[in-house]
């Protein structure tokens, strides 16, 4: 690179960066949107079932129903209310006040002990089917346990089918928190690569400066390196500022290398920014250009990167698309580097993944960039 | 060897947009070194593209180009290292300082840093820029924006300087100095300038002239040598009795005469022949007098442009519906008027009235707040302080039946591009509550009236600009208003189209509508009974065209123009204010 080039390249990178220090929407989009988005997905969602209302249906109080209904309050999945018939506990259920029933029949301490029939019934509100599940599977877990409990306080012991013992890994107090957190820094990447960039290009071709840089001895490189340059050090900046949010105000544990995550997000930045310049080529003014990139990879990232939504449940022709999402591979290394650590086997393929697709989008980029007006 | 700075030979360029547009259809030209060359002609001429053509921003479709002595097609890059171009919307960047631009443009252009501050000097005195040289571009007025483009432009001292429409809503202190700056470098740089234009009197200042229409060249040379083809067909009639729209007005139907235009308080006439009129066959039985003038571009231009159409229609306006001359006289009333943005005031202080019938115009240069007064008067905007009445209300409050007593035409094309034109005019008719026979009857007159009728299926998207603001212009008259504002109707319209409107504007005046109009060409305001000029949105004077042109008439200048006329009163004020400061 000889010294004019230098010289070029200089003066466009200083000309951005005093834009970004001076545009409040760039900085907002790089710093406090994270902020706003770490702390609604951090605190606001949260995909646990906790203190979920139940109603508990005691029809003759005993010694073993007050039992079980301590279990239920004991639990902390559970916030208990108590009916003395089915038909109040299911008005309550119809009123949305609770989100299950549990019943205990009158003969609930006799069949208890006679081994037979199941001795309680048990009514989930379906309307929400995961939470249903949930709910389900949680009444039937405080179920058993109670009862093998019990039974081996009468010194007997239960029959049961089958037991399981549950281990859960990498996540092991099953907070959504620690999962979802990791995954937003690649959505915060996403709006500041493709989002933020696609916008700031088509805001040249809109107030007419574009024209004018067209015509001055600038190489297609030079321009193009000009953009890169300072939207990869501000999707840089407000990675790192999500990774410390993430460590010290969520509690995080990042249990991976800090350079893999770094090389990783640097990868990650250079196909957002690609496909943010992709988009300005094609839509020169900023609401098309904000549309499209909000359609073409911010929603996508946001719904088919598992971030949010697990993969392997999605429909396999839909599970085949979340292979062209760039965020999908960076999300699957954030979340282990972040819970797992240094998974080599995850996190190989991933980069190697991330890689190609720069490679195909830059290649896309040269080609389609001229310094012609169409 | 080619010793020409730039040569096109039988260029053609086409686009696609939905159907094929011929842009340029064959044009072979070459333009001499260190010369200051214009480019005219009507908007949609092909102005803009051939500068495009030239800067290495786009391709020709077959034909060549050569940039000093190099193929800009082979070559961009070296091409563009030694020419700069200036784009219609100039790229400045609004966030940056006055310095900070021209920083980038001088590392963009590779000027060695030791050159630079002897450079910066230059340019900044040149321009005036040096007190503002911290001051962001975007807080720039238009006119200095404008000077920072140039100064931009000319960082690097190119060879070869190609301007778009440069001067395009400049006020005219600022676009005279946009010239000197540009004669400057001609000058002592030896610079070769191209520059196009929509402004006919300024082809008078170029050393030579391209003249393009409709995407072909139709003539070279000095401007001389056009308006020397009118020779001895230009006349200045002036009358005693009849007042000068009517005497346009009368001037432009009489026999031979090809065109008749107001100047002053005078008509010029450009006759058909070499051969001075007689004032009997003119006008019979009125007294009038007849004097041969110079011939100017204008004159050319039009001579060459204009077909005589003698089977048009005469334009006929039915007289307002509800015209009562007992009411009060003065029908709109603006009284210390003030609109405030933030702590930027865009209207201070504005006081004015308009009488029934009058033409009233506001003159400024872009920015000097015409369009906000406009847009409060129609009830747009709110007022942040002052008083307004129009026809004795204020449309802001009024209820819609007011509303429909006044007839709107914005400054940007507003009506329904994918409508047609008929569909356009049925849908505004029906707007203002116009229904069954009476419609049709109004669409019936439109179309005729502004011979619009063998486009009526046509989508107003893809009429000619001319047309689009006739078609603006129907659509504003269909419920007959008593009032009606005019934005900007004539910016970026052709010659042509614009002496058309100013007749269809005189006719209505004269059957009682009243006009407001804002223009930031100065010659129009002769066409008005009585106008105001704004600067930085206070008004500098009132009065009539005459009265405007009579203080500024001196010793020297026995019969100014209103450029004139306004340049001093910009002058005046800045006098004013330097001494109060």
């Amino acid at each position: 690179m000889n010294r004019l080039a230098q010289m070029r390249l200089w003066g466009l990178i200083r000309k951005e960066s005093l834009q970004i220090l001076r545009d409040p929407s760039s900085i907002a989009i790089a710093f406090i949107m994270p902020v706003v988005l770490l702390f609604l997905f951090g605190y606001g969602v949260s995909l646990d079932a906790k203190h979920i209302p139940v109603g508990i249906v005691i029809e003759q109080p005993d010694r073993e129903t007050q039992s079980l209904a301590g279990a239920f309050e004991r639990s902390e999945f559970f916030s208990p209310q108590y009916f003395s018939v089915i038909q109040t506990a299911q008005k309550a259920l119809d009123e949305h006040q609770i989100d299950g029933i549990v019943w205990l029949r009158s003969n609930f301490s006799a069949q208890l002990l006679s081994n037979s029939a199941s001795p309680i019934g048990v009514i989930v509100n379906g309307v929400d089917s995961n939470q249903a599940n949930i709910t389900q599977r949680y009444i039937t877990g405080t179920w058993q346990a109670w009862l093998s409990h019990y039974a081996e306080s009468r010194g007997q012991s239960l029959q049961m089918p089958v037991s399981v013992e549950q281990r859960v890994w990498f996540n092991t107090a099953l907070s959504s928190r620690l999962f979802l957190v990791p995954g937003l820094i690649a959505i915060v990447m996403t709006l500041i690569g493709s989002l933020l960039t696609a916008m700031v290009v088509a805001r040249e071709w809109e107030r007419g400066t574009m024209e004018a840089m067209m015509v001055t001895p600038l190489r297609r490189s030079e321009i193009l390196a000009g953009k890169l340059i300072p939207y990869f050090v501000l999707g840089m900046g407000g990675m790192l500022f999500s990774v410390a949010l993430a460590v010290w105000q969520f509690k995080v544990p990042l249990h991976g290398s800090f350079w893999l995550l770094m090389l990783s997000s640097a990868l990650f930045m250079l196909v957002a920014l690609a496909i943010g310049l992709l988009i300005s080529i094609v839509a020169k003014n900023q609401f098309v250009a904000g549309l499209l990139a909000i359609i073409v990879t911010f929603l996508p990232a946001f719904i088919l990167s598992g971030f949010l939504f697990d993969i392997h449940s999605m429909p396999s022709w839909i599970q085949f698309i979340t292979y062209l999402v760039p965020a999908r591979y960076f999300v699957a290394i954030l979340q282990t580097l972040f819970l797992a650590g240094d998974v080599w086997s995850v996190v190989l393929p991933n980069i190697g993944a991330l890689l190609m697709m720069a490679l195909f989008y830059f290649l896309l980029v040269w080609r389609k960039f001229h310094k012609r007006l169409e | 060897m080619n010793t020409a700075a730039l040569t096109f030979s039988t260029v053609s360029k086409t686009f696609t947009r939905g159907r094929q547009v011929s842009a340029l259809a064959e044009v072979s030209f070459s333009i001499q070194p260190g010369r200051v060359t214009g480019l005219i002609g009507p908007d949609g001429a092909g102005k803009t593209t051939l500068l495009r053509l030239a800067a290495g921003l786009l391709l020709p479709d077959e034909g060549e180009i050569q940039v000093l002595d190099m193929d800009a097609l082979a070559e961009p890059l070296k091409v563009q290292s030694s020419i700069s171009y200036m784009p219609q919307r100039f790229g400045l960047y609004e966030d940056l300082s006055v310095q900070e631009n021209l920083d980038l443009y001088a590392d963009l252009q590779g000027l060695p840093v030791a050159k630079r501050p002897a450079r910066y000097a230059e340019l900044m005195q040149m321009t005036g820029l040096s007190p503002f040289a911290e001051r962001l571009a975007g807080k720039l007025s238009g006119g200095m924006k404008q000077k920072l483009g140039l100064a931009c432009t000319l960082v690097h001292s190119p060879r070869l300087l190609l301007l778009d429409e440069p001067t395009v809503g400049v006020d005219p202190v600022s676009r005279r100095e946009l010239w000197q700056i540009v004669y400057r470098q001609v000058q002592e740089a030896g610079m070769t300038v191209l520059l196009s234009t929509a402004y006919l009197d300024e082809a008078e200042r170029c050393d030579e002239v391209l003249l393009l229409h409709q995407g072909k060249l139709l003539d070279q040379g000095k401007p001389a040598q056009f308006s020397r083809s009118v020779a001895g067909r230009t006349f200045q009639v002036s009358s005693n009795a009849l007042s000068h729209r009517r005497l346009q007005e009368t001037l432009s139907q009489a026999p031979g005469v090809l065109d008749a235009l107001i100047e002053g308080e005078t008509v010029r006439l450009v006759m058909e022949t070499a051969c001075a009129p007689a004032a009997e066959q003119l006008l019979p039985g009125q007294d009038i007098h007849i004097t041969a003038v110079e011939p100017c571009f204008e004159d050319a231009f039009i001579a060459r442009l204009k077909v005589r159409q003698t089977d048009a229609p005469p334009v006929e306006f039915s007289p307002s519906a509800s015209l009562d001359k007992a009411e009060d006289d003065v029908v709109i009333r603006v009284d210390k008027l003030q609109r405030r943005f933030g702590d930027f005031i865009a209207v201070n202080n504005v006081s004015f009235s308009v009488r029934r019938g009058e033409i009233f115009g506001l003159l400024g240069a872009n920015g000097a707040g015409k369009s906000t007064t406009f847009r409060m008067l129609c009830g747009l905007l709110p007022v942040s302080s002052g008083e307004l009445a129009v026809a004795g209300y204020d449309l802001r409050r009024a209820a819609a039946t007011a509303r429909g007593r006044i007839g709107y035409m914005a400054q940007k094309f507003s009506l329904y591009s994918n409508l047609s034109v008929r569909q356009n005019l049925r849908f505004f008719s029906s707007a203002y509550g116009l229904r069954g026979k009476q419609q049709k009857a109004r669409l019936e007159w439109a179309l005729n009236t502004f011979e619009l009728a063998s486009f009526q299926d046509v989508n107003a998207g893809d009429l000619p600009l001319g047309y689009k603001q006739r078609l603006s212009f129907a659509a504003a008259l269909m419920h007959e208003p008593e009032i009606l504002f005019l934005d900007e109707p004539t910016s970026g319209v052709d010659p042509l189209a614009r002496r058309e409107f100013w007749a269809r504007t005189n006719a209505l005046a004269e059957s009682g509508v009243t006009v407001l109009v804002t223009t930031h060409f100065m010659e129009e305001a002769n066409y008005c009974d009585r106008l105001v000029i704004m600067a930085d949105g206070e008004v500098l004077a009132a009065g009539t065209p005459l009265e405007m042109k009579m203080q500024a008439r001196t010793v020297e200048h026995p019969d100014p123009t209103m450029e004139d006329a306004f340049i001093q009163l910009i002058e005046q004020r800045q006098q004013t204010s330097e001494t109060a400061a």
